[in-house]
């Protein structure tokens, strides 16, 4: 009875609980409609199927993810810019790789240009970092000058025009590198997701940035510069951003400056939120927030499996999105408790029954 | 005195927080037209007591009777209790500074004509309301532009206005100086007059003397007995307050300081015409190794101020600070960490604790930082370090990776206490240790700075209580209007002297 009880707590009060649920929900609900969803096949030499292609899709949201995740926790705030900040990084790449036109010659290594569009990303993130950080203007407005701006620089590069990139090699990044059966925004993703681990855990930074989530004023007199730790994690924010707009960029062969990682900061955000983590800042699991990507990315998958059309998704994805929200709402966990108190109180008066 | 209206009374109440009993088997009754002092010190029960009366916190048992309701009331809100006759006026004002006096008298029950509000009626009602309690005011002009006794009082007209049959001053006097006191104490004896029962919490004994008809005492959540004011003299009160058993502790410390000789030991903290524009004046300190320092002066006065400047919570923008000896350049507080300082803020929840972090984390975070981001105090380490000091400490907690916000007030503070002794400091600042804690851990807490003591660490002791920094301080430097305005030790160490410092400020250095 009591062993029932507190495996039920364990379960129940295991972090990662509420976001594996929701993901489950939808993969369950998947295979209910599409019988075929778990089935991956060979073609010509890649691998096929619904699963890979949540993970291929979900990658550039799994990497911004990550940032805002970061974001989140050291600053309570959100990063707004990161949709118009990967399509800035990826003007900047294809800028400076073909110039003002569509076309397949090299003016730089494509090495050098995606660096350059990653290091563009990151400069935004310098721009949200400082005007957070050190002018303390509220995340959500100062990244609000970027979300709008972001778009704008991106066409001033592009004048305009959407640029093509007709070279094989260009479209490896956000497709398949030769002879491997797997989409390489996959390997991508989790090199981002890793090394963040590895930054967050095998130094301090980690701690220092709840402790300056959950305390802004208490960490800066246990001697943390919390102004530093907020705009850091900009600044990688930002890097994230660079990165996804790499493999955006990559998958199309092209920059469309205006719609190029569209909406997709607001899909970074839920993430976060399905991972369990609060957007008050503090505490965060990035594990949380990559199941929270893969979840969205699930859901838009299976909903265009069930042939919803893209313009009726919206209010299919909404419809699930409340479901999920209120299945980690303080209110549905208060009752998921008291449940796991009346399985236990069952047992327990069956017992004294027999 | 005795035949007097019984307004209210207060029976056996009981109420627990976790891991505190907060109030036991209390009982309290209010007259008509009496004054009636609640004494304790802090985290004796007064404010829990306050609470459960006016609906902000529910009891666990207990009962209440009002005059004139045949039953038991329970208030479940600030509301109810006033729809019955009982309003609160707190230290911190909670009305409209940016609203007009008036405004402010009549917000939410404002006079009307067709409909509309009546400007005229209004302020005429008001300015008589306050007319009445001998304040002569301009009430179309905004709150913020009047001083916070003035504003108090405002607060005190638009209780009254409201429902007048008990009126609750907790702590009114805090924040002011004596001529607004006396016209605080002036608009309270008007409305005694008009036979409304006030209840006036305060810390201050002369105070309770000047306007109070009887005295309740709690002591650590239980009721130590009701007296009639002019048969209890002070020095009587002051040990009901206390009690006996900590009176061993006391001669603990005064036998200790009696030897020592200025001269030869290091001087830890130097400090020459240091300051902060706005905050505090320029002040000279030196504060001996092993010596345990105490700064006394009443709210605003600047003791917390002068802590926060050495330590480097504020950039100090003037003066010098010497560290053993060794100029020290202060930038940001991880300097004056690196140089051998610690520093207890006074307010535990905005600047101490880590909230949502566990006793763990909260434990470790300054060390942590002083070490800096590439050297990761692994887990297992950390783990051990938290075990030391929470057995070091006698932290109470269900384990070391529960959340900090769990844990009570005191054991929250050893483990702030706890995290700056990881970090091995030569000169601890503590601004208000013990305040808002048990009783039990009071203590602890008290002899736990003694030790330190001992141990050739140096203290900067900060409390509002006059007697706890009796026990604990071999010198005690009094502030005033963000001065510091004298020096006590040896004989002067007493409480007189020291209120006397306090209250004139004048001792002959000025």
């Amino acid at each position: 009875m009591n062993k029932i009880k507190r495996l039920w707590k364990r379960i129940t009060g295991f972090y990662l609980f509420f976001p594996l649920v929701c993901l489950a929900i939808v993969l369950v609900v998947n295979l209910v409609r599409t019988p075929d969803f778990f089935k991956i096949s060979m073609n010509n030499g890649v691998l096929y199927g619904y699963v890979i292609d949540i993970l291929n899709r979900a990658s550039e949201l799994i990497i911004l993810a990550v940032g805002m995740t970061l974001v989140v926790a050291a600053s309570g705030g959100t990063d707004i810019s990161v949709g118009a900040v990967s399509a800035v990084a990826g003007a900047v790449c294809i800028y400076s790789l073909i110039g003002g036109a569509s076309g397949d010659v090299y003016r730089i290594p494509y090495v050098a240009a995606i660096i350059l569009g990653i290091l563009a990303g990151a400069l935004c993130g310098v721009f949200n970092g400082f005007l957070v950080a050190k002018l303390h203007i509220q995340p959500m407005v100062a990244t609000l000058i970027l979300f709008t701006a972001g778009r704008g620089i991106a066409q001033v590069l592009t004048q305009g025009f959407i640029l093509y990139v007709r070279k094989e090699s260009f479209k490896y990044l956000g497709n398949f590198l030769p002879g491997i059966p797997i989409p390489t925004p996959i390997f991508i993703a989790t090199i981002v997701v890793l090394l963040t681990v590895l930054l967050v855990k095998k130094t301090a930074l980690g701690l220092y940035i709840q402790s300056v989530g959950v305390n802004r004023n208490a960490a800066r007199l246990v001697g943390l510069n919390s102004s530093l730790i907020i705009f850091l994690a900009y600044v990688f924010s930002g890097f994230c951003a660079g990165v996804a707009g790499m493999i955006i960029t990559s998958r199309v062969y092209s920059i469309d400056a205006n719609n190029a990682g569209l909406n997709i900061e607001l899909d970074a955000i839920l993430a976060v939120a399905i991972g369990g983590n609060s957007l008050g800042g503090g505490k965060f699991s990035l594990a949380g927030s990559v199941i929270g990507a893969i979840t969205i990315q699930a859901l838009t998958t299976s909903l265009y499996a069930m042939k919803v059309t893209a313009d009726q998704l919206p209010v299919y994805k909404a419809v699930v999105v409340i479901i999920i929200v209120a299945i980690q709402s303080p209110v549905v966990k208060r009752w998921m408790k008291n449940i796991g108190h009346k399985i236990s109180a069952n047992v327990n008066g069956k017992k004294v029954a027999a | 005195m005795n035949e007097k209206k019984v307004l209210l009374t207060m029976r056996h109440i009981n109420k627990t927080f976790p891991g505190v009993k907060a109030l036991s088997d209390v009982n309290i009754t209010l007259r008509a037209g009496e004054i009636h002092a609640l004494m304790g010190e802090n985290g004796a029960g007064k404010s829990t007591l306050i609470k459960v009366l006016t609906g902000v916190e529910e009891m666990d048992s207990g009962e209440i009777y009002m005059d004139g309701i045949n039953h038991p009331i329970i208030n479940r809100s600030p509301q109810e209790a006033q729809a019955i006759g009982i309003s609160t006026v707190y230290q911190e004002i909670n009305l409209c500074p940016n609203l007009s006096v008036a405004e402010n008298i009549f917000i939410g029950r404002e006079p009307k004509k067709f409909g509309r509000i009546d400007w005229k009626t209004m302020n005429k009602k008001a300015a008589e309301l306050l007319n009445n309690l001998n304040i002569n005011i301009d009430v179309t002009k905004p709150l913020s532009d009047y001083s916070i006794a003035i504003q108090q009082m405002v607060a005190i007209a638009r209780a009254v206005d409201i429902s007048s049959k008990v009126l609750i001053l907790d702590e009114p006097t805090s924040s002011l100086d004596e001529q607004e006191v006396e016209k605080l104490f002036f608009v309270m004896r008007r409305l005694k007059e008009s036979g409304i029962g006030i209840i006036f919490v305060t810390h201050f004994l002369e105070q309770v003397y000047k306007i109070s008809d009887r005295i309740t005492v709690l002591r650590n959540g239980c009721l130590v007995g009701e007296y009639e004011t002019e048969k209890l003299p002070s020095v009587d009160l002051v040990e009901l307050m206390i009690g006996k058993e900590i009176e061993d502790l006391a001669k603990l410390s005064k036998e200790e300081s009696k030897d020592e000789d200025d001269s030869k030991k290091e001087i830890v903290i130097n400090a020459r015409g240091l300051g902060h524009t706005g905050t505090i004046n320029p002040f000279d300190l030196k504060i001996h190794k092993g010596e345990v320092i105490g700064l006394s002066g009443l709210l605003g006065s600047g003791r917390s101020e002068v802590a926060r400047v050495i330590y480097g919570a504020d950039k100090p923008d003037q003066g010098e600070l010497y560290f053993k000896e060794k100029k020290l350049q202060i930038n940001t507080p991880l300097d004056a960490m690196k140089a051998g300082m610690a520093y207890l803020p006074e307010n535990r929840k905005d600047e101490g604790i880590f909230e949502d972090l566990s006793v763990r984390d909260n434990i470790i975070i300054a060390l942590q930082a002083k070490q800096g981001i590439f050297k990761v105090i692994g887990r297992k380490e950390q783990e051990d370090l938290a075990d030391k000091i929470i057995e070091l400490l006698q932290i109470k907690t269900s384990g070391k990776d529960m959340p900090i916000r769990q844990l009570s007030g005191g054991n929250q503070q050893k483990v702030i206490l706890g995290r700056w002794l990881l970090t091995n400091p030569d000169f601890l600042i503590l601004d208000e240790p013990t305040r808002g804690i048990d009783v039990g851990t009071k203590t602890e807490i008290q002899k736990l700075v003694l030790k330190f003591a001992e141990e050739g660490k140096t203290i900067l002791f900060i409390s509002s209580e006059i007697d706890e920094m009796l026990r604990v301080c071999n010198k005690i430097s009094v502030l005033k209007d963000r001065k510091m305005v004298s020096e006590l030790k040896g004989d002067q160490l007493t409480q007189s002297h020291i209120m006397k410092a306090i209250a004139g400020g004048d001792t002959g250095d000025e």
